[in-house]
């Protein structure tokens, strides 16, 4: 090797990591997903300071009005900004999703990595488990755990978190299968390493890329659930705003013909956040698997 | 052949046990009184607590739950899955009204789905990083991900609201005798609005195992035969590529029950979603038993099938 080559390596190394960068910032849905996702963040995160008006105050003089330069979107049938509850929903929804999902990942880590590394007895049980769990259909669990702890968003999250696992835990189990067999890891074995200490420091890191993009797609999913569920009256109930409920009240024709922007925004908002979230996903999964795996 | 089926229907069997161990768990956290909700509470208030105790060890109450499970399993298995508060039906009877339109509404969209979703998915990889991959790919995000809810509120208000076309709810016009062409009039928009979620997994999952097969060295030998493209792309690629979706298919089951508890509460459709979402509302915790027994053995069932289904038509599987 010449010394101008090794040179020119030593200020940039083109790192695993720098490549996935590289990939991911090339990806232009990504990207554009990315840009719209942080600014309903921040719209959220400050909801109280970019809010007009107030989410929850009741004001009958201003029964539905149309959009107009003081609400922009209109108000509701109690008087109440829409573009305010707008925002202040979105704080609900988003925080939703990542709650959610963050209790099933952390289910699947901690199962997968057990049936994955301890194999045999505890192994099959749990894959029986995720197999019973993956047949039972999961809106109609969720529904029926969410009219037992009683509607509320926490119990939402918890109902959503409880059912999301079988999938990832899965994938878990089958990325610690392949790496157990590594030369490295019969090195950490042979040396004497504990099991949790092989587990956390050399075969979970190995994990994390397919698994962010797995709860990349569960943040989008879980979005979806929790505002079905609103929808339905399950999920996070009134007077606090989510999109879902906000979209309830057009259930009955006569506010889905003549009060459109009731429904149309978090509609839109619903759609815009879920659409974000996959695209980034998208460019998350080709950046970090050129190969592909499936799933939508 | 016969050893991976009997293999398969083995595993089968404590999926099985395990699916009714959750049902009856969910209904044993169930807040409420089993006694009061079989009697109502009026009825408790005037017995005196001896009769309570009586009625109650009498129904087999205060055995410990492990009995309770093999009572409540012994009696599901042969179809007595109890009754509901309300109406002179019991659930069993109240199921078997509600499965059939939902089997309508579920068979009609998943049809549909993979009209629209096969054809999407190979245009896309056939095109691959054209600006019609890009405008399919976006197309097919957007059936991901937007909420059925909303799209069925869009479609209801510029279809039945404003042009008029297709009504707004039921399963046909109230009082008319049955004609298939208001079945039919009647079906449209919830199947099409449930399809179109599913469209988008099978663009997705059709783009991606099409993309994969075509780097195969069977086609590549296909081409070298000289075969034309269309024949190599449908015959040789295409038959490959679907194989899989065999089982993302059956997986779907599951999925498309759900969607249709939001599609059917919305549209008025009296299947078993409308009626689940009733039975939460009504805190009827004996038919959400039932329909989560009924849809998940169904489930179960169909994954079995797709397992055998796939070992037929790809004898590698058989091996592994």
């Amino acid at each position: 090797m010449s010394n101008e080559l090794q040179a020119e390596q030593q200020f940039f190394v083109d790192t695993p990591a720098r490549r996935a960068m590289r990939r991911f910032t090339r990806h232009r849905l990504a990207m554009l997903g990315l840009g719209v996702i942080l600014i309903l963040v921040l719209l959220s995160v400050f909801a109280p300071a970019i809010a007009p008006h107030s989410p929850t105050k009741q004001e009958l003089s201003l029964y539905r009005k149309p959009p107009s330069e003081t609400h922009w979107l209109g108000t509701d049938t109690f008087g109440r900004d829409v573009f305010t509850r707008l925002i202040f929903a979105g704080r609900v929804s988003l925080s939703v999703g990542l709650v959610a999902v963050g209790i099933y990942e952390t289910i699947a880590i901690l199962l997968g990595a057990i049936a994955g590394y301890y194999g045999s007895k505890l192994d099959w049980i749990i894959m029986r488990a995720v197999d019973v769990v993956m047949t039972i259909p999961t809106m109609i669990v969720i529904i029926f755990l969410v009219s037992i702890l009683g509607p509320s968003m926490y119990n939402s999250m918890l109902a959503i978190g409880i059912m999301g696992w079988p999938e990832p835990t899965r994938l878990v189990r089958g990325q610690i299968l392949s790496l157990r067999e590594m030369d490295y890891v019969t090195a950490a074995r042979s040396l004497g390493l504990p099991a949790y200490r092989i587990i956390l420091r050399h075969v979970l890191p190995g994990v994390v890329a397919p698994l962010v993009v797995h709860a990349t797609f569960g943040v989008a999913g879980a979005i979806l659930l929790e505002a079905g569920l609103s929808f339905l009256g399950l999920g996070v109930p009134p007077p606090t705003p989510s999109w879902g409920n906000m979209m309830s009240s057009a259930q009955t024709l006569n506010i889905l013909e003549r009060v459109p922007w009731l429904w149309v925004p978090p509609g839109v908002a619903i759609m815009l956040s879920v659409l974000s979230i996959n695209f980034i996903g998208d460019g998350l999964r080709d950046a970090l698997d050129p190969r592909g795996m499936e799933t939508g | 052949m016969t050893k991976y089926i009997v293999q398969r229907v083995l595993v089968s069997i404590p999926i099985f046990f395990g699916i009714t161990v959750i049902v009856y768990a969910l209904y044993a956290l169930a807040p409420g009184d089993p006694l009061a909700m079989l009697l109502g509470e009026r009825a408790m208030l005037e017995m005196t607590a001896e009769e309570i105790e009586a009625a109650r060890e009498s129904l087999g109450l205060n055995d410990p739950w492990h009995e309770r499970y093999i009572a409540w399993f012994s009696r599901a298995i042969r179809g007595d899955l109890g009754y509901p508060l309300t109406g002179g039906y019991t659930v069993m009877e109240l199921l078997q009204q509600r499965i059939g339109p939902t089997l309508l509404l579920m068979a009609t969209a998943f049809i549909v789905s993979l009209l629209v979703g096969v054809p999407m998915g190979i245009v896309m990889a056939l095109k691959q990083y054209s600006w019609i991959d890009y405008l399919v790919t976006v197309l097919a995000f957007a059936q991901l991900s937007i909420p059925s809810f909303f799209l069925a509120l869009g479609a209801m208000y510029v279809f039945s609201l404003k042009l008029d076309i297709f009504p707004t709810s039921g399963l046909q016009t109230i009082g008319a005798p049955f004609s298939l062409w208001d079945r039919i009039h009647h079906l449209i928009m919830p199947s099409f609005i449930l399809a179109a979620y599913f469209a988008g997994v099978w663009a997705r999952y059709t783009r991606s195992s099409m993309l994969e097969t075509m780097h195969l060295e069977f086609v590549t030998t296909a081409r070298a035969k000289g075969l034309r493209e269309r024949v190599v792309v449908v015959r040789h690629a295409l038959r490959n590529a679907l194989l899989p979706m065999i089982t993302v298919a059956s997986l779907s089951l599951g999925h498309l029950l759900g969607g249709s508890i939001i599609i059917e509460t919305i549209f008025q459709w009296p299947g078993l979603g409308m009626l689940g979402w009733q039975a939460t509302l009504n805190r009827e915790y004996p038919i959400l038993m039932g329909i989560i027994l009924i849809a998940s053995t169904t489930v179960l069932a169909s994954n079995l099938l797709a397992d055998i289904l796939y070992a037929v038509v790809d004898p590698r599987i058989r091996y592994d």
